[in-house]
């Protein structure tokens, strides 16, 4: 579906991506795992079709975007990081118009109108203004409106950002629908939960470039451990712990508020803890996530 | 997509917009052009026909009526190209939206100016008859005031869009209603006649696309234009126009393709 090779983009002086390679395949959930400024949302516009590529290779369903944008584009559906929904027009008509600019009759984008407030659980919103909704609610009919053209691939750019947990797994279950249903989803995220629930391959992007790329399980796997013993001292004592847990795990990261043990076994390495006389104010063992996988690989939080 | 197709859907956006505003935007069409007739044509054109016997041979009405719909046009194309515009890109994201669609630049660009040519006919055909219920312009000629009007709002679209493309914010609207607006309305011939002005000022009025229009307008409405007079008067406005389309694309390509 994507083919991508040494695809860059520059803003003048500013390198947005350099040089990444990337593949996308038919009925896969593809994702782009980093900070703010990573060059997420720049990949996602070039994919779109918005942006023109400064260079290297981009094809879109084997298409050049600079040539056959407006082709790719009808066969695309795109959300946005921020929403794009029309505050004047109700959220039928926000569905409406945009079925027509995908040159749908009236007739047939009622049609899909109503199956698709249908499918978001907003049937009931139809005739109120956009302004009125909630979040989660205008996340949803941006989905929505992003499936008028019954898209062959979706294109998400931080789909659940600024959303309470409810509104979130709602908006989860629902992409996880599309992506049985064997439509191709790409997004962009900063939440390891979102990409471990959603992704079954992923890109870890720092920096403009790709750090690694695999399935989520695949990466914890290569960059971290089993488990993870994050330890909480009380903040005057932290500067005096460091160096003397080193050798109780594989390895150690001191955060400025915890310290994490990368460990097979989480229970053995608290005990170790105890033994040595450390009294923590709490103990916590949990599975690595993606979040390490991003702290091993950048040597930063994802989310500062 | 056609090329007409993607033109065609922005302007039923626009369209879909002002379903909501319709009535109260066509009475505010009807009563502006009543009033103003009524207060300038009739009542200071009463003491202008009593002094000077009219205006270039013809009663002050007869004068004012057409040049006042030229005038109304330039200044809905200014309205409409100002805010709307820089809305659509920074403030409300409607072109992002529509970009990720099949929908191109230039058929946003297309899209908008034929929108406001739809606005300019529906204020120019409202002053019209306006006009006619007055006594001014009883002849088929007179109807070839509302695209001679069209061409002249036209002339000011375009170069506004792009004007409105560049800005980070609404500040430069105010600049251009202050500098470019009013005065145009006020010297550019609608009132009285160019010759009147200043020889600088009149070299700077018929250098404007409004001065043209004009003449063009009130030439066609009182049935006394020569074929040359006609074609220049069309000629200058549409080299703006042309002008100002060149630059709204640049504009919108840089804004909205980065």
């Amino acid at each position: 579906m994507i083919l991508a090779r040494q695809l860059t983009k520059r803003f003048g002086e500013l390198t947005a991506v350099d040089g990444i390679d990337f593949e996308v395949a038919k009925g896969e959930a593809f994702g782009f795992l980093g900070p703010n400024g990573a060059g997420k949302t720049s990949t996602m516009r070039m994919i779109g079709g918005v942006s023109p590529v400064t260079s290297g290779l981009l094809t879109i369903f084997g298409l050049d975007p600079a040539k056959h944008g407006p082709t790719i584009r009808a066969r695309l559906g795109v959300v946005p990081q921020a929403d794009t929904l029309d505050m004047e027009l109700t959220v039928r008509e926000n569905l409406m118009i945009y079925s027509r600019y995908f040159d749908l009759s009236w007739r047939e984008g009622a049609r899909r109108a109503d199956e698709l407030l249908e499918f978001v659980q907003l049937n009931e919103r139809a005739k109120d203004k956009v302004d009125e909704l909630s979040g989660g609610m205008k996340r949803r009919l941006t989905i929505a409106r992003a499936l008028i053209n019954s898209p062959e691939l979706l294109l998400l750019d931080e789909p659940t950002t600024g959303l309470d947990p409810q509104a979130r797994h709602l908006v989860w279950d629902r992409l996880y629908r599309l992506k049985q249903r064997g439509v191709t989803l790409v997004l962009t995220t900063h939440y390891m939960d979102e990409a471990e629930q959603l992704c079954d391959r992923l890109v870890v992007m720092d920096k403009a470039r790709i750090a690694a790329e695999g399935s989520p399980r695949e990466l914890i796997d290569r960059y971290s451990t089993r488990e993870v013993l994050e330890l909480r001292f009380p903040i005057d004592d932290q500067p005096a712990i460091d160096g003397q847990l080193n050798d109780l795990a594989e390895r150690v990261e001191v955060l400025p508020d915890r310290v994490l043990l990368y460990t097979g076994d989480g229970d053995e390495a608290i005990a170790a803890v105890h033994r040595r006389g450390l009294r923590p104010e709490t103990a916590l063992v949990r599975r690595s996530t993606l979040e390490d996988v991003f702290l091993r690989l950048t040597g930063r939080s994802l989310i500062d | 997509m056609s090329l007409m197709a993607g033109t065609l859907h922005v302007v039923e956006y626009n369209a879909l917009v002002f379903r909501r505003i319709w009535r109260g935007s066509i009475a505010v069409s009807f009563f502006t052009p009543l009033f103003f007739l009524a207060a300038m044509g009739l009542g200071l054109g009463g003491l202008v026909n009593r002094s000077s016997g009219g205006v270039n041979g013809v009663p002050y009405l007869d004068f004012l009526a057409p040049g006042l719909i030229a005038a109304a046009c330039m200044q809905t194309a200014a309205v409409e190209a100002m805010y709307p515009i820089l809305a659509k890109i920074m403030w409300d994201k409607t072109y992002e939206a529509a970009l990720a669609t099949p929908v191109t630049i230039p058929d946003l660009i297309r899209g908008e100016v034929t929108w406001i040519t739809i606005r300019m006919f529906i204020v120019a055909t409202m002053f019209w008859i306006v006009m006619y219920l007055f006594g001014v312009g009883h002849s088929l000629e007179a109807l070839l005031a509302i695209p001679a009007s069209i061409v002249t709002g036209l002339a000011f679209a375009t170069p506004i869009i792009a004007f409105s493309a560049r800005r980070r914010n609404d500040s430069g609207f105010a600049a251009i209603n202050r500098f470019v607006i009013i005065p145009l309305y006020l010297l550019g011939g609608t009132f009285f006649p160019i010759a009147k002005l200043p020889l600088a000022l009149q070299v700077v009025a018929w250098a404007t696309p409004l001065a043209h229009g004009v003449a063009l307008t009130r030439g066609v409405v009182l049935g006394n234009i020569s074929a040359p007079e006609a074609v220049l008067h069309v000629l200058v406005p549409l080299v703006y126009f042309a002008g100002g389309l060149l630059l709204a694309r640049a504009a919108f390509l840089q804004r909205l393709a980065k």
